[in-house]
């Protein structure tokens, strides 16, 4: 006997509503297990994880802190992807949003008017965009593989960011430091309420996820994307233009991911430095994936993965821990998630194997 | 029995499981599931297993835990940025009474943090804002142990040409550089230092790339300003020497480690929790070097008596106050002077170095 995946001929529409409960199961069975092993009390393990950074206020905030960026980079990357346009550089065009959005709290930080937090903002998105134009464009005139030219360029804005923060940026006050001056109040993204540090990024990302939701939904713009991704031929045939789709997907996921990263720079950091990213333009590739490339899956999922840091985080000091356990931790639960969404669209299928005599010739045969 | 039979009972009993989990969980009280009780908290950028920066900051922390017998609580790999500051927080609500944030980047967001925790203390390394009267911070002279790197290099280097694999050009590793180049000139006028930089603080590949550069190049003896073993490893290999970083290496190089800078933070983390449980913590900025015990240097090893002699009398003057690595005359790789004939730097100087001593084989990144 032999278990075997076979394609179902319809996805399972109960499984899809079961699986991430399924999921959520097994992580808790799996994770329990784990820390009885270690020698913890495995449900005040499990509470530490899931519940105690839900039950205060100020993790709250952190959580929408952590979740904003994630979201907003996955939900530009889930339009790319679902057009089979395999973005994998939104780190640079996160920090690329990031560098341009700085421009005006860098060099004139004696503005504070109204207008420059909006003019930021912009800033950001079209630094993001016009970085995530690069291999979209190069895609679309040479032909060139976008999932190399975009991981490329992420390294690219990487050291762009080093240099300018150490050489031309640097704050002239700061004992040569790598990080350019304080933004000023007015440059700062305000926070959303008294309670705790969640800033105006939190809101953005929940605009971006509900905008991208109806432009898949709703829009014939959304539609042509899908086409173009699943069936390009037959886009062809509906004369949509393919080369316009990519450049489009492109433009928005790097707004979004530049608006992500003014975002975090204004709100959370606010000043450049040489890191300003602890991965989030790759972390959000997972965070489209386990939202199965749906903006609204995606919004669930991102907080799920911002709360899986910070359990992560209240186990090593409650547990003392290894941060090393969040990370199996946190492994553990993608792999459950994905492997439940298997069952979507295969059935777990017993086949009995053939006759001894059969698997021998089978043996030999290989060892050929 | 059927597959579907199976794979349902098997959803039915995860789920059941699982669920149980979910209620017991919801009956957990949550000062229960809070910290129990730890009152000296770190948080550290690595992990502190990486033999270098964030493990001698966690055997400070031991030590702590060891002589005072208080309870400690830390946070490693803690990116800088946005997780710091909530990582921060975390620590401040959990009831830890004294917090040491051990890395520069965490400077800003120690300081936000301790303005909404004014019962808190705070201890930021290597940093210099003090914005509020519970935040201290404190560093180590480590360019003290360089010097006498430098003084050992230049008697034992037979191509008269050192290697240094430098992490970022922040004054703490220009301070280095100038210092071992200084020490190597005060045994040899015409010593020479070759730089490369690897633009990381822990990369044990770009690490080990560094050091076959630089042996290429005609270097034998390497030093580094970065934490992982590997340019000590391949210095064995090639059958150069090296200098330990951090920690004591000896254990990757036996024949090939002269002696490491060993940074001991143990005496200043006992020091200040101690105040703070006593209440009589007060606002402090400290740089303390090998006078107070926390640059120590590893055994000198695999060089000849003389030299071993001539390094223990460096430092005993350097411990003693007698000598400062600092003294004039020194002239800058631009050619113009620095300090006068027996001139002593000023601290402000030192801070925010942004210049190569002569001598220095390499152009500073701007």
């Amino acid at each position: 006997m032999r278990l075997e995946l076979e394609k179902r001929a319809e996805s399972s529409a109960s499984f899809a509503l079961i699986s991430p409960f399924l999921a959520l199961g097994l992580t808790l069975f799996a994770g329990s297990i784990m820390f009885s092993l270690l020698g913890h009390n495995p449900i005040r393990a499990m509470y530490i994880y899931f519940i105690e950074p839900l039950s205060e206020t100020w993790s709250l905030h952190e959580l929408a802190i952590k979740a904003a960026p994630l979201i907003l980079i996955a939900t530009g990357l889930s339009l790319c992807f679902r057009s089979s346009n395999w973005n994998i550089g939104a780190e640079g065009q996160f920090t690329m949003g990031a560098v341009a959005g700085s421009i005006i709290p860098v060099l004139m930080p004696e503005q504070n008017g109204l207008w420059v937090l909006p003019m930021m903002l912009l800033c950001g998105i079209v630094g993001g965009a016009l970085w995530g134009s690069i291999p979209a464009l190069l895609k679309n005139r040479f032909g060139a593989n976008e999932i190399l030219t975009s991981l490329m360029l992420v390294y690219v804005a990487g050291l762009f960011l080093d240099w300018i923060v150490r050489g031309p940026w640097r704050n002239p006050g700061g004992y040569n430091f790598p990080e350019t001056r304080g933004f000023s109040a007015g440059q700062i993204l305000p926070e959303i309420l008294d309670s705790g540090r969640a800033h105006y990024g939190a809101l953005f990302a929940l605009l971006g996820v509900i905008i991208a939701w109806f432009v898949l939904a709703r829009t014939i713009k959304g539609f042509e994307i899908q086409v173009v991704g699943e069936a390009p031929r037959a886009a062809r045939f509906a004369g949509f233009d393919t080369k316009k789709t990519t450049l489009y997907v492109f433009l928005v996921c790097g707004g979004f991911a530049g608006l992500a990263g003014i975002c975090e720079v204004s709100g959370a950091i606010q000043q450049l430095r040489p890191v300003i990213s602890p991965g989030y333009g790759f972390t959000a590739i997972i965070v489209a994936f386990l939202g199965r490339l749906n903006p609204l899956g995606i919004f669930a999922a991102g907080i799920i993965l911002a709360l899986s840091y910070l359990g992560g985080e209240a186990a090593q000091i409650s547990l003392g821990v290894s941060n090393k356990i969040g990370n199996v931790f946190q492994g553990l639960l993608l792999f459950f998630v994905l492997a439940c969404d298997t069952l979507i669209h295969y059935r777990l299928k017993l086949v009995p194997t053939r006759d001894g005599a059969g698997i021998a010739q089978e043996a030999t045969h290989g060892a050929d | 029995m059927n597959m579907g039979k199976i794979v349902t009972i098997i959803i039915a009993l995860a789920v059941a499981i699982g669920g149980a989990i979910w209620w017991q969980m919801n009956q957990v009280d949550p000062e229960d599931a809070k910290l129990a009780g730890a009152e000296a908290c770190f948080i550290y950028v690595g992990p502190v297993g990486d033999f270098g920066w964030s493990y001698q900051h966690d055997q400070g922390r031991l030590a702590v835990e060891k002589e005072l017998g208080v309870k400690t609580a830390y946070l490693e790999s803690v990116p800088e940025g946005a997780d710091a500051e909530r990582a921060i927080e975390r620590m401040a609500r959990s009831g830890c009474k004294i917090i040491f944030t051990t890395s520069f980047g965490y400077m800003d967001a120690t300081n936000k943090i301790a303005a909404k925790f004014p019962d808190v203390k705070f201890e930021h390394a290597t940093g210099y804002k003090r914005d509020h009267a519970n935040v201290s911070t404190y560093s180590s002279k480590f360019y003290e142990g360089r010097y006498i790197q430098g003084v050992i290099a230049a008697r034992i280097s037979k191509t008269g040409v050192a290697g240094y694999i430098a992490s970022f050009p922040i004054p703490e590793v220009v301070r280095g550089i100038n210092a071992f180049i200084l020490g190597a000139q005060s045994e040899d006028p015409d010593f020479k230092l070759k730089v490369v930089w690897v633009n990381t603080w822990f990369d044990p590949g770009k690490e080990s790339d560094a050091a076959k550069t630089l042996i290429d190049q005609g270097v034998d003896v390497i030093t580094q300003h970065t934490d992982s073993t590997a340019a000590m490893q391949v210095a064995a290999e090639r059958g150069v020497h090296a200098f330990g970083q951090a920690s004591d290496m000896i254990e990757f190089g036996k024949e090939t480690q002269l002696t490491a800078i060993i940074d001991d933070w143990a005496p200043y983390y006992v020091e200040r929790t101690k105040a703070v449980m006593d209440g009589s913590w007060g606002q402090i900025d400290v740089w303390h070097g090998m006078d107070h015990g926390n640059v120590v240097m590893a055994p000198y090893t695999n060089m000849p008596d003389d030299v071993a002699a001539l390094a223990k009398a460096t430092e005993a003057k350097i411990t003693s106050g007698e000598f400062t690595p600092f003294t004039g005359p020194v002239i800058k790789q631009d050619g113009s002077e620095w300090l006068k004939w027996n001139e002593v730097s000023d601290i402000g100087t030192l801070l925010g170095m942004n210049f190569y001593v002569e001598g220095v084989d390499d152009k500073l990144p701007n």
